[in-house]
């Protein structure tokens, strides 16, 4: 990575240049738009050449981490290899000039594709029915808590609006469960990793609308007990959603469905490894057991015979109602297709073999270097957690001077400080698609970082030292917000 | 096995390193009663090669139509560098910048985002995006009820000339927080808000108004009037506009004596393919007052240890991450890759290039209305000053019209029977720069074909 920064765009524009070329003819502007409801003052875009923006845009992108340059085990994000076909077969013109509003006889490819997708998810997963429309895992959180507070409305029963929580899960479970009008309640998880069975008891009740679990957890464990947890709930009435965050560990193993789950998302940009863009798009579809059929967000892609066709209103008149303007991210389902067809049956569950093979590996590596698990008597899942505990307390190394020291190594950090009950975590997911020897490498810098810490740590409080910024300050960022450019006032 | 490096040897090495005798046996933790078969419902898996022949078999079936349907998704051109650049695997398979030195250029990035959009729309402060437009008019609704601390009406009206989804989506996603939506209708000669009905609600307690412009018509509204007047309830606005329409319209930051107080749309005009309504992007805009409300991640200018300049995400005490159950929304990824493509576009276009774009459709819409209604029944529905996109009135139902038109390879625009049913047979149609005088002229003898073929039948 190059240790040099780049300047703002703004800073290349010079008046009166551009990218003629891209520019359609100078039309005048038509005549009935009144002044009153013109622009007066251009808005601040760059003027600058094609070249100029390329080679910006260009240098930017040299600044980043991603797989395709790095080794990114940043855990319960799934960042394996996104394949290049998936892209290339989305983006065929017929497919990106699609408009959404097109009628299905010009879209029965990829209607298809829809259809097929939906099948396959189902298959894998052993639920019922798919909704392809969420954008996002949050996004799929909320169809799901949404469908699961709209099932209990349309029985009558409008008391249920508790949602029950681990206190290790995503803050967006919380947070999703808030947005659904919901009330969050928090439960403990044992020093095994796995939920506390008796608080379980203790907080389910006539109140209790459902409850959201990722399984295996986020702190990279299988939750053994899952059957009986599934029964305490549905005996209190609730129903169970499960957080496809960590879809990956299981893939082709266990099904959510055969769980007991009523309602799962999946992180289609994990699991089935569409790109994850710089922070998006995602894709959050559902599945559903029988019971929330009615529910799913629409639209949704039917075949009657040969013919695929969009159900919507008419077709589930229960529905939660729509979740976008249109279908979802199309462009990242059509993704998400491409790659389970090529993986297929017997794909899916190497997924789930190797992903658990290499997570095992390097645990046992690490633990074996001296690093300590945060769960040493469980099987690692896909991921798994080591604390820095001890580092901490003996040298005042953090988990957050081994993130950053890592960069230096050539490594992404794994996720730090997530799950917040593990001190000084690092939850680290290496995913199925890195070979041994990028293992062993990155075995290698932990070791050489747990030497550093028992040194001068000062090389450690500083990292990293070889990309283009040091650490920044958060604080002042926070405090004094700088959130868009401005331009120099002219002088004079 | 694809994309699986492994070989056998690696995977012997592995196994004694972890001290177990199999793969299976690294799942022994999971019941096994639970453990699956087979995966029936799965097919074979596929080379790149098959996998490459049928996409593009099904990618045939759709075809590439002429297309004038817009009703909030756009057909621009997207000049070649925007995806050239987006699509390189730094940017496309980075995720989100949490780690921010190995993550600069996709802060960067995000930042002059910001500036852009910012500016664009008139507004202070940008966040990095939401997932579409329709899902940004709910974000926007909520935080609304979070900034407006003086109102507990939890009220928001919402004229029916917006678009007819975003309704839809903004009462699923935020209904559930017991937000009431109450509509205001539209006047029918003119296609804009009834601003009779609206004075109506005066001095009744009112979280916020929402204004469209151009409207889901494609009319203009009078956006001054309308933010005057919502103001003067003690409502704050929540503008939904088409970026592209900025480059010649008033931004909302500019509208009345105040300006809006968030805007909201579509980022997918600017550089997004149709893609068959996603992945686009939403964007928002507000003044630095609320910037705390504001959901969704903001990138921030700071400096390193060393005191040069640096990008990072910051504001983070809103997220979902730290507050949990009380932060501002629940959204964590976003759209990046899309905002990306939109900032390289917009560098590219420059204020010129966007401003020809959309002086362009304008004129090419009216090219496009001035040939159609030449033929025999069919008229303008609205005589209102409009962007790129009108309703046109047909004397035949447009349903049996636009399958007609589909037969012959022109999508005629989107069908409002359902939608609007008191305009009768009404069609919504839309021509951008992309459209040209041939393009026109075809759509213009497939629809004198269409409706002589109708009155013949």
């Amino acid at each position: 990575m190059p240790n040099r920064r780049e300047k703002l765009i703004f800073e290349y524009s010079r008046a009166g240049r551009g990218a003629q070329g891209q520019w359609p003819a100078k039309t005048a502007v038509p005549q009935d738009i009144p002044a009153t409801l013109r622009r007066a003052r251009r808005p601040l875009l760059p003027e600058v050449s094609e070249l100029e923006a390329v080679r910006h845009f260009t240098r930017l992108s040299q600044l980043n981490f991603s797989i395709d340059t790095h080794f990114y085990p940043l855990g319960s994000c799934t960042m394996k290899y996104n394949p290049k076909a998936c892209n290339q077969y989305a983006m065929l013109p017929e497919f990106l000039g699609r408009h959404p509003l097109g009628p299905e006889s010009h879209g029965q490819g990829f209607l298809a594709c829809m259809y097929e997708l939906q099948e396959m998810l189902k298959a894998v997963t052993g639920m019922r029915g798919v909704s392809l429309t969420p954008m996002a895992g949050a996004h799929g959180e909320f169809a799901g808590v949404a469908m699961i507070r709209a099932y209990h409305r349309a029985r009558g029963d409008l008391v249920r609006n508790e949602i029950i929580v681990p206190e290790a899960a995503h803050g967006t479970n919380p947070a999703t469960a808030t947005m659904c009008g919901c009330v969050v309640r928090e439960i403990p998880v044992m020093a095994d990793g796995d939920v506390d069975f008796e608080a379980l008891k203790a907080a389910v009740g006539p109140q209790t609308a459902g409850i959201m679990l990722t399984n295996p957890s986020t702190l990279g464990v299988f939750e053994r007990r899952i059957k009986e947890v599934a029964g305490v709930v549905h005996a209190a009435g609730g129903l169970l959603y499960y957080d496809g965050a960590n879809l990956n560990a299981i893939l082709g193993k266990v099904r959510p469905g055969d769980m007991g789950f009523d309602v799962i998302h999946m992180n289609l940009h994990k699991t089935f490894s569409t790109p994850h863009g710089g922070g998006g798009p995602g894709s959050g579809a559902v599945g559903v057991s029988e019971r929330l059929l009615p529910f799913m967000p629409i639209p949704v892609v039917g075949r009657d015979g040969e013919h695929y066709r969009w159900l919507a209103e008419r077709d589930l008149p229960q529905s939660i109602g729509r979740l976008s303007a249109f279908m979802g991210n199309a462009g990242v389902l059509l993704r998400a297709y491409v790659y389970m067809r090529m993986l297929g049956r017997e794909g899916m569950g190497r997924v789930g073999d190797f992903a658990t093979l290499n997570a095992n590996y390097l645990l046992a590596k690490l633990t074996g270097a001296g690093f300590d698990a945060a769960y040493p008597t469980r099987r690692a899942s896909h991921e798994f957690i080591i604390t820095a505990k001890r580092q901490a307390r003996e040298h005042n190394v953090t988990a957050m001077d081994i993130a950053k020291r890592l960069l230096d190594f050539g490594f992404h950090a794994p996720t730090t400080y997530f799950p917040l009950l593990v001190p000084e975590c690092l939850l680290i997911e290496p995913t199925e698609t890195e070979s041994k020897e990028a293992l062993d490498a990155f075995v290698d810098a932990m070791v050489k970082i747990k030497h550093e810490a028992q040194g001068d740590t000062q090389v450690l409080k500083g990292a990293p030292h070889t990309l283009p910024v040091r650490r920044l300050d958060d604080v002042r960022a926070a405090r004094q917000p700088d959130l868009a450019w401005r331009p120099a006032p002219v002088a004079g | 096995m694809p994309f699986i490096p492994h070989t056998d040897e690696d995977i012997r090495e592995m196994l004694a390193a972890i001290g177990a005798p199999s793969i299976e046996a690294l799942f022994d933790e999971i019941p096994q009663e639970l453990r699956i078969k087979s995966l029936s419902g799965v097919p074979e898996g596929l080379s790149e090669l098959e996998i490459g022949r049928l996409m593009s078999e099904r990618a045939r079936l759709d075809g590439r139509p002429l297309t004038f349907i817009g009703a909030g998704a756009y057909e621009h051109h997207i000049p070649s560098a925007v995806w050239a650049i987006t699509s390189r695997g730094e940017i496309y398979s980075a995720y989100t910048p949490y780690q921010a030195e190995a993550s600069q250029g996709t802060l960067q990035a995000i930042y002059e985002y910001q500036t852009m959009i910012a500016s664009l729309t008139g507004m202070q402060v940008a966040n990095a995006t939401l997932y579409d437009g329709g899902s940004a008019l709910a974000e926007a609704a909520l935080m609304a009820v979070r900034a407006h601390r003086k109102s507990s009406s939890m009220r928001v009206l919402v004229p029916t000339t917006v678009h007819p989804h975003y309704r839809k989506v903004a009462l699923a996603m935020a209904g559930n927080q017991n937000l009431a939506f109450e509509p205001v209708p539209y006047v029918r000669g003119t296609g804009r808000v009834d601003l009779t009905s609206l004075a109506a609600h005066a001095g009744e307690d009112i979280t916020a108004v929402v204004i469209q412009q151009p409207n889901f018509f494609g009319v203009l509204e009078d956006v001054d009037a309308l933010t005057d007047w919502a103001h003067a309830q003690g409502a704050l606005v929540i503008a939904v506009v088409n970026p592209t329409s900025l480059a010649l319209l008033k931004p909302p930051g500019e509208w009345g004596a105040k300006g809006a107080d968030i805007v909201v749309g579509e980022g997918q005009p600017l550089g997004v393919p149709l893609s068959s309504g996603g992945p686009y992007f939403g964007f928002m805009t507000t003044r630095m007052e609320h910037v705390r409300q504001m959901p969704g991640r903001i990138v921030g200018r700071t400096l390193d240890l060393d005191g040069r300049e640096g990008f990072t995400l910051t504001m983070q005490a809103r997220e979902q991450h730290i507050r949990r159950g009380k932060a501002t929304s629940n959204i964590c990824t976003n759209q990046g890759l899309l905002m990306t493509a939109a900032t390289i576009y917009m560098s590219i276009m420059g204020p010129e290039g966007l401003e020809r774009v959309a002086a362009q459709s304008a004129q090419r819409t009216r090219e496009l209305v001035a040939a159609l209604t030449r033929i025999k029944g069919v008229r303008q529905a609205f005589e209102t000053p409009y962007f790129h996109e009108t309703v046109l009135l047909l004397e035949r139902p447009a349903a049996p019209v636009l399958r007609e038109l589909a037969d012959r390879g022109v999508l005629g625009g989107f069908d409002l029977a359902e939608d609007y049913p008191e305009l009768g047979s009404a069609l919504l149609v839309c021509a951008t720069e992309t459209k040209t005088a041939a393009d026109i002229d075809k759509y213009t003898a497939t629809l004198t074909e269409a409706l002589r073929a109708a009155r013949a039948a």
